[in-house]
């Protein structure tokens, strides 16, 4: 009780200093604490998937991105003086304080969030909402973890319009321009060494997460948020693939995930069913496969997402 | 009994070690001091904690996936302080000393 009160004061702390930092890198150094606290509190309400999903991919796929734009964004004094001094808080003037309606609507705000979550805290029970369903109907979903079963079943179309607004982010992101040149630079032997260790380990971590989100939590976002982990490490050490690389096979494997989601969720239309629904006894295969290629797909479009634009063609 | 004893005292430990390596991070002078203090104190830290919690498990595949988490922080931890005093290094900031 006292832990989860702690938890929660912090989390608000760290949305907030986060918010109102003035220095752009403090804040995102303040959102990837955010990210992990927020994981951790998913981790003691009780669901350790979205815990997974918050501190891969809110912490640490997007806090990366955050500090790769955060490179990118122009810097008046930069380079010369790294120790730049605290910004103050000064006003130029009363304008720019905060008028007296404002503070009171701020103010009764956090009043109201406040008071909700002492209410949440001090209610005596949770209503248990679509639970039993859940566990009614968990024998046919093709997974014995429920949050998987919803994913993926259940609620199926909810997770295939995900990647579709991924994918569609890539597209977006490609669209802005080519990657950035990036100076090349010497990268340090002991990242190489870390990567040495730490690449395979991820790969296996990234199979591993996959299939037991069958069973336990885990699942595609997961896997292929570690993947991509993997993806991000290669691309700031600079070690990329010697062979020359042409772009098609990283296009595939961005869409391959909506695609074969898509394909499957039209394909079971044939028997007469509705859109994404599974054949009886087959929807367990069914899941694992759409999982593989979203699992890829995730994992590339994070990681292409990184380069922050669209990579050159080698071929 | 005795096991619990053992627990709380590793645990309290490597609790005092992080204390330790945050006071450090606040209080030292520069980037090389800061970073000493920090991955010393939480690596340290890590370490007694989970061998506390190991004690506290009942199987062994558990205890081996703390050590895993252990030695993997270990890992990422050095990593990550030596990339920040290699890059501190190039960017010419000088070491603090005691004139």
């Amino acid at each position: 009780m006292v832990f989860d009160g702690l938890l929660v004061i912090i989390t608000l702390w760290l949305a907030w200093a986060s918010l109102a930092s003035r220095d752009l890198f403090r804040g995102i150094v303040l959102f990837i604490a955010f990210g992990l606290v927020l994981a951790m509190i998913w981790v003691r309400l009780g669901a350790p998937d979205v815990g997974l999903a918050e501190a891969a991919i809110g912490a640490g796929l997007t806090g990366a991105l955050l500090l790769a734009t955060w490179g990118r964004l122009p810097r008046p004094e930069a380079a010369e003086d790294v120790e730049k001094p605290e910004p103050t808080m000064v006003y130029p003037d009363r304008l720019n304080e905060p008028g007296i309606m404002m503070r009171i609507v701020v103010g009764s705000a956090l009043v109201a969030v406040i008071a909700a979550i002492g209410w949440v805290l001090l209610a005596p029970a949770v209503a248990p909402g679509l639970t039993e369903t859940v566990g009614e109907e968990l024998a046919v979903s093709g997974a014995e973890n429920p949050v998987t079963a919803v994913l993926l079943n259940f609620r199926g179309y909810d997770t295939l319009l995900e990647i579709a607004v991924l994918t569609a982010a890539l597209v977006g992101v490609w669209a802005l321009g080519p990657a950035p040149k990036v100076a090349h630079a010497e990268p340090s032997p002991v990242l190489l060494g870390l990567n040495a260790t730490l690449l395979p380990l991820l790969v296996i971590i990234c199979a591993y997460l996959l299939w037991v989100g069958k069973a336990y939590p885990g699942g595609a976002f997961q896997a292929g948020a570690v993947l991509a982990a993997a993806g991000v490490l290669l691309i700031l050490s600079g070690g990329r693939p010697k062979i020359p690389m042409s772009l098609k096979p990283l296009r595939w494997a961005a869409v391959v995930g909506l695609a074969v989601f898509l394909g499957v969720a039209l394909a079971v239309m044939f028997g007469g069913r509705h859109f994404l629904e599974y054949p009886d006894g087959m929807a367990g295969g069914l899941i694992l496969f759409i999982e593989i290629a979203a699992t890829i797909s995730i994992a590339v479009i994070l990681a292409l997402m990184f380069v922050g634009g669209r990579p050159e063609d080698e071929s | 009994m005795l096991i619990d004893l053992l627990s709380i005292i590793l645990i309290v430990a490597g609790a005092v070690f992080f204390l330790a390596g945050t006071v450090g991070m606040l209080r030292f002078p520069d980037v090389y001091s800061r970073l000493h203090a920090l991955t010393k104190g939480d690596n340290a830290g890590l370490g007694l904690m989970v061998i506390g919690l190991a004690l506290q498990m009942e199987s062994l595949a558990v205890i081996g996936k703390l050590i895993l988490i252990w030695l993997l922080v270990l890992l990422a931890g050095a990593t990550a302080s030596h990339l920040i005093a290699r890059s501190s290094i190039k960017r010419d900031i000088k070491p603090w000393s005691r004139k």
